[in-house]
C-alpha cells in the first residue's frame, strides 16, 4: 500500500499538467472556469492522497522518539 | 480614517497576544526558539500555513490572476499543495525526529553533524541569510504599500505626497516594529500563537471579501460571464481569437497616436488647424475617455480624398520607431540600431527596451496637476457632479492607460507551467520552516498539516483568483473598474476600497497584514536563532554564555537584520515580487542537498559542497542573465530558471559524492541506524 501511495503522488504530479484544458474557457455551474475547477480538484485530490499517506505510509517508528526526553544540547558527531 | 483605526486596533491586539504568550515563556533559549517542542497539530498547521503564505496569498494571487488569468492557480497554488505537503512528509518528520533526538535548532547544526563538516556552516550561513533577506523585504515593503493605499485621504493636510494617507515607509516601519515586539516578547511560542490567530483572520476575511465583491458585481454568474464576454483569455491559458483581434485593433490605433504625437510634439512638423480638429471630432466615434487625441491621430493619418498620395505628414521608419519608443516612455538607444532605421518595430521588439525611470511620474504630475488633490475634495467646488480630486496614483493610472501601448495577450507556456513545480521545493530549505517543524510535540503532530495544507491553499486561493479575474472585466457605476496597465498587486485593495464599506476595507487590510506578518515573525526569529546557534554559540562555546545572554544576542541580531532590510526597502521599491521568485528559486536549488542528506547514505561532504556551490553558481549566472530580476518573465531554455538550478546542483552533488570517500561508519549509524 505504501508504494500505491507513492504512485498516487506521482500520478497527481502528472495529471496536474492538464494540457487538454489549455484552451477551454467553459464555465461550469455558470461561473466556475473549468481550468480552475479542475485544479481545485487537484488540491482536494492532494489532500486525499496525503490522508492515505498518513494511514498507509506513515513512519510510525519516528513517533517513538517523542517518548524519550528531548536532547537539551547538540551532541555533536565527529567533525573536521 | 476608519480603516486606520481598525488597523491600529488589530496591531494592538497582536501586541497583547505577544505579551500574553510571554507569560508562558520558560526563560530558556530552547523555549524561546522552539517553544520546548510543545506545539500540537492545530497550532502547527496554522503556523506552518501562515508562514508559507506570504503577501502573495491574498494580494499576489488576485494580482497575478488579474494579469495572467485563472492558470495561475495551477501554476502557483495546486502545485504548492502537492509539493509543500510532500516536503512536510518526506523532510519535516525526519528532521523533527533528529532535531528532537540530537538537540538541533537550525539546519546548519544538522548539516554539520550529518556531513561531519564544520565548514559547511561557514558556506551555508551567508547563503541562507542572504536568501532570507529578499524574502523579508517582500513582507516589509508590501505591508507599507497596502497600508498606504487603503488609508488614502485619511489625513486632512498631512502627507500630501502620499495621497494624504500613511506613507509606505511609515507603514513598513510600524509593521516591522510590531512584529519585532511580539517576537521579542513571545519567541517561538508567541509566533506560533500569533500565526494561528492571523491565519484565521486572513482566511475568514478572504472569504467574506469574496462574497461581498461577488454580490456587488451582480453575483457569481454575472461576474464570470462579463469576463467570458470581454476577456475570454483570462478564463484559460491560451489566447482567445476575440482577444487577439481586439488587441490588434487597439495596437494599430495606438501606433497612430504615437506617430501623430511625435510629429506634432517632437518634430513639430504637424499642427492641425481648428477646422481640421473640428472635422476630426465630427468623424470620430465612439467617444471613450480622452478620445480627442485618437480622433486627431486618425484624421491626420487619413489620405487627402482628392490626392490619395498626399498625407498631412509622413515619417521615416526611424522616426516611426522613435515615435513608438517615445509614446511608450522607453529609452531610445544611442546609437540607434541600423535594423530599426530600415524596418519597423513590432510590439515585442519595443518591449526589449527598458522604460525610462520616473518618466510616468514626471509626465502625469505635469499633465494632471490641476486634477490632483485630496481625494475627498471636489474637483470643481461649484460643480460637485464633476467628481472628486484625483490621487497621484489615479493620475499615474490615467497617464499609463492613455499613453502606453496596450498589453498584448499572451498564452501561458506549458513548459513554464510544468517547471514551476520546482519553485515550491523551496519550503524544504526555508530555515524558518525548519524551525517551525522542530516545535512539533511529536511526529504524529505532522499528520494534520500534511493533509490539510492543500485544502487551506484552495480555500484562500480559489476566491482570490476568481476576484482577480473578475477585476479584468468588471464595471462599477457604469465605468470599467480598472484602466489598462493598472498595477496588478493593487487590484484587491482597490476593489475593496471602491466596492465595500470602510469597515470591511479596514478588516480586509488587517487580513492582508496578517498574511504578511505571519511570515515576517518566523523569519525574524529564525535569523536570530541562526546567528546565535550557528555562529555565536558554535564558535564561542556553549558554556561561555548563559541562556539569557543567548536570547539577548538573538534579539540584537534580529534588530540589525530588520534595520538592514528596512533600509533596502527604502532604496529598492520596484522589483520586489520578481525578487521573491528568485529568492524562492535559490532555496529550491538547495533542495537536492537536504533530500540527499536524509535519504542517501552515499552523500559525502565533498558532494554536498559541490551541490551548494553549483546551486549558487547557477543562481548567480541566471540572475545576471535575467538582468538582476529586471526581466520579469525571464526563462532559460524555455523553462523556469529554477529547473536548471535544481538539476545542476543535484547532478554535481551525485557525481562528486560517487567519486569521493563515503561518510564515516559513525555518521551512518547515527542517521541510518536501521540499515
Amino acid at each position: 500500500m505504501r508504494y500505491t501511495v507513492y504512485g498516487l503522488v506521482v500520478l497527481l504530479i502528472i495529471i496536474h499538467q492538464d494540457n487538454w484544458l489549455w484552451d477551454d474557457k467553459r464555465l461550469i455551474l455558470g461561473f466556475m472556469p473549468i481550468t480552475l475547477l479542475y485544479q481545485a480538484g487537484i488540491s482536494i485530490g492532494a489532500a486525499i492522497v496525503w490522508f492515505l499517506a498518513t494511514k498507509f505510509a506513515w513512519p510510525h517508528h519516528l513517533e517513538e522518539v517523542a517518548q524519550e526526553p528531548p536532547a537539551q544540547a547538540q551532541e555533536s558527531g565527529e567533525t573536521e | 480614517m476608519t480603516q486606520l483605526v481598525i488597523i491600529g486596533i488589530y496591531l494592538a491586539l497582536l501586541l497583547f497576544l505577544g505579551v500574553f504568550s510571554s507569560r508562558l515563556f520558560k526563560g530558556t533559549s530552547k523555549d524561546y526558539m522552539l517553544a520546548s517542542h510543545s506545539i500540537g497539530p492545530f497550532l502547527l498547521l496554522m503556523s506552518i500555513f501562515g508562514t508559507t503564505m506570504t503577501a502573495f496569498a491574498l494580494v499576489g494571487s488576485s494580482g497575478e490572476a488579474y494579469k495572467e488569468g485563472v492558470g495561475v492557480y495551477g501554476m502557483l497554488a495546486s502545485s504548492s499543495g502537492i509539493i509543500h505537503s510532500l516536503c512536510f512528509f518526506l523532510l519535516g518528520i525526519k528532521l523533527w525526529s533528529w532535531g528532537y533526538k540530537y538537540g538541533y535548532t537550525t539546519q546548519i547544526q544538522f548539516f554539520r553533524d550529518r556531513l561531519e563538516s564544520d565548514r559547511i556552516g561557514i558556506l551555508l550561513f551567508p547563503i541562507l541569510v542572504g536568501l532570507v533577506i529578499p524574502y523579508l523585504l517582500i513582507g516589509v515593503m508590501s505591508s507599507g504599500v497596502v497600508i498606504s493605499s487603503i488609508t488614502e485621504g485619511a489625513f486632512e493636510s498631512s502627507f500630501a505626497d502620499y495621497d494624504y494617507g500613511v506613507p509606505p515607509w511609515l507603514g513598513s516601519l510600524v509593521i516591522s516594529l510590531v512584529v519585532l515586539i511580539y517576537v521579542f516578547f513571545g519567541g517561538m511560542r508567541g509566533t506560533a500563537w500569533a500565526n494561528t490567530f492571523q491565519t484565521i483572520v486572513f482566511m475568514v476575511l478572504g472569504v467574506v471579501t469574496f462574497v461581498v465583491i461577488s454580490n456587488k458585481l451582480g453575483g457569481l454568474d454575472a461576474a464570470s460571464h462579463a469576463v467570458l464576454e470581454k476577456n475570454p483569455s483570462k478564463l484559460m491559458r491560451a489566447v482567445d481569437p476575440a482577444d487577439r483581434e481586439r488587441y490588434a485593433e487597439r495596437y494599430q490605433t495606438w501606433t497612430l497616436i504615437a506617430k501623430y504625437n511625435y510629429a506634432r510634439r517632437i518634430l513639430k512638423t504637424l499642427k492641425l488647424t481648428d477646422e481640421q480638429k473640428a472635422e476630426a471630432y465630427k468623424r470620430f466615434k465612439p467617444r471613450f475617455p480622452n478620445w480627442q487625441t485618437t480622433a486627431e491621430a486618425v484624421y491626420a493619418n487619413q489620405p487627402d480624398p482628392e490626392d490619395p498620395e498626399k498625407k498631412l505628414y509622413k515619417l521615416t521608419n526611424e522616426q516611426i520607431n522613435k515615435a513608438l519608443l517615445t509614446q511608450d516612455d522607453r529609452v531610445i538607444p544611442d546609437p540607434f540600431p541600423e535594423k530599426w532605421v530600415q524596418g519597423i518595430m513590432a510590439h515585442h521588439d519595443l518591449r526589449e527596451y527598458p522604460r525610462k525611470a520616473n518618466a510616468e511620474e514626471e509626465k502625469a504630475m505635469l499633465i494632471f496637476a490641476e486634477n490632483i488633490g485630496h481625494p475627498e475634495h471636489d474637483l470643481d467646488p461649484d460643480d460637485p457632479s464633476k467628481g472628486k480630486k484625483w490621487t497621484i496614483k489615479k493620475a499615474l493610472g490615467v497617464y499609463r492607460a492613455s499613453s502606453w501601448a496596450p498589453d498584448a495577450p499572451h498564452p501561458m507556456s506549458k513548459l513554464v507551467f510544468f517547471t514551476y513545480f520546482f519553485v515550491p521545493l523551496s519550503v524544504g530549505m526555508f530555515p524558518h520552516l525548519f524551525q517551525h517543524w522542530l516545535t512539533a510535540r511529536s511526529a504524529a503532530t505532522f499528520k494534520l498539516p500534511v493533509v490539510a495544507h492543500p485544502l487551506f491553499i484552495m480555500i484562500v486561493w480559489v476566491p482570490c483568483v476568481l476576484v482577480g479575474v473578475w477585476a479584468t472585466s468588471a464595471t462599477f457605476q457604469g465605468a470599467p473598474l480598472f484602466p489598462p496597465h493598472f498595477p496588478a498587486n493593487a487590484v484587491l485593495a482597490a476593489m475593496v476600497k471602491k466596492m465595500t464599506s470602510p469597515v470591511l476595507a479596514g478588516f480586509l487590510t488587517a487580513g492582508i497584514l496578517a498574511a504578511i506578518m505571519s511570515s515576517l515573525d518566523s523569519q525574524f526569529l529564525c535569523i536570530g536563532t541562526m546567528f546565535t546557534e550557528d555562529i555565536v554559540v558554535h564558535y564561542g562555546g556553549k558554556d561561555r554564555f548563559t541562556d539569557k545572554q543567548v536570547v539577548f544576542m538573538a534579539r540584537m541580531f534580529i534588530i540589525v537584520i530588520v534595520a538592514i532590510t528596512y533600509g533596502f526597502s527604502l532604496l529598492e521599491p520596484r522589483r520586489v515580487f520578481t525578487l521573491g521568485v528568485w529568492c524562492f528559486s535559490g532555496f529550491s536549488s538547495l533542495f537536492p542537498i537536504i533530500f540527499a542528506a536524509i535519504y542517501w547514505k552515499r552523500l559525502t561532504k565533498a558532494g554536498a559542497y559541490a551541490g551548494v556551490l553549483v546551486a549558487i553558481g547557477t543562481w548567480l549566472f541566471l540572475f545576471k542573465e535575467a538582468d538582476y530580476a529586471l526581466k520579469p518573465n525571464y526563462t532559460f531554455l524555455g523553462m523556469m530558471p529554477v529547473a536548471t538550478m535544481v538539476v545542476a546542483s543535484a547532478a554535481a552533488m551525485i557525481l562528486v559524492s560517487l567519486v569521493t570517500r563515503p561518510p564515516s561508519k559513525a555518521a551512518l549509524e547515527r542517521f541510518f541506524p536501521e540499515d
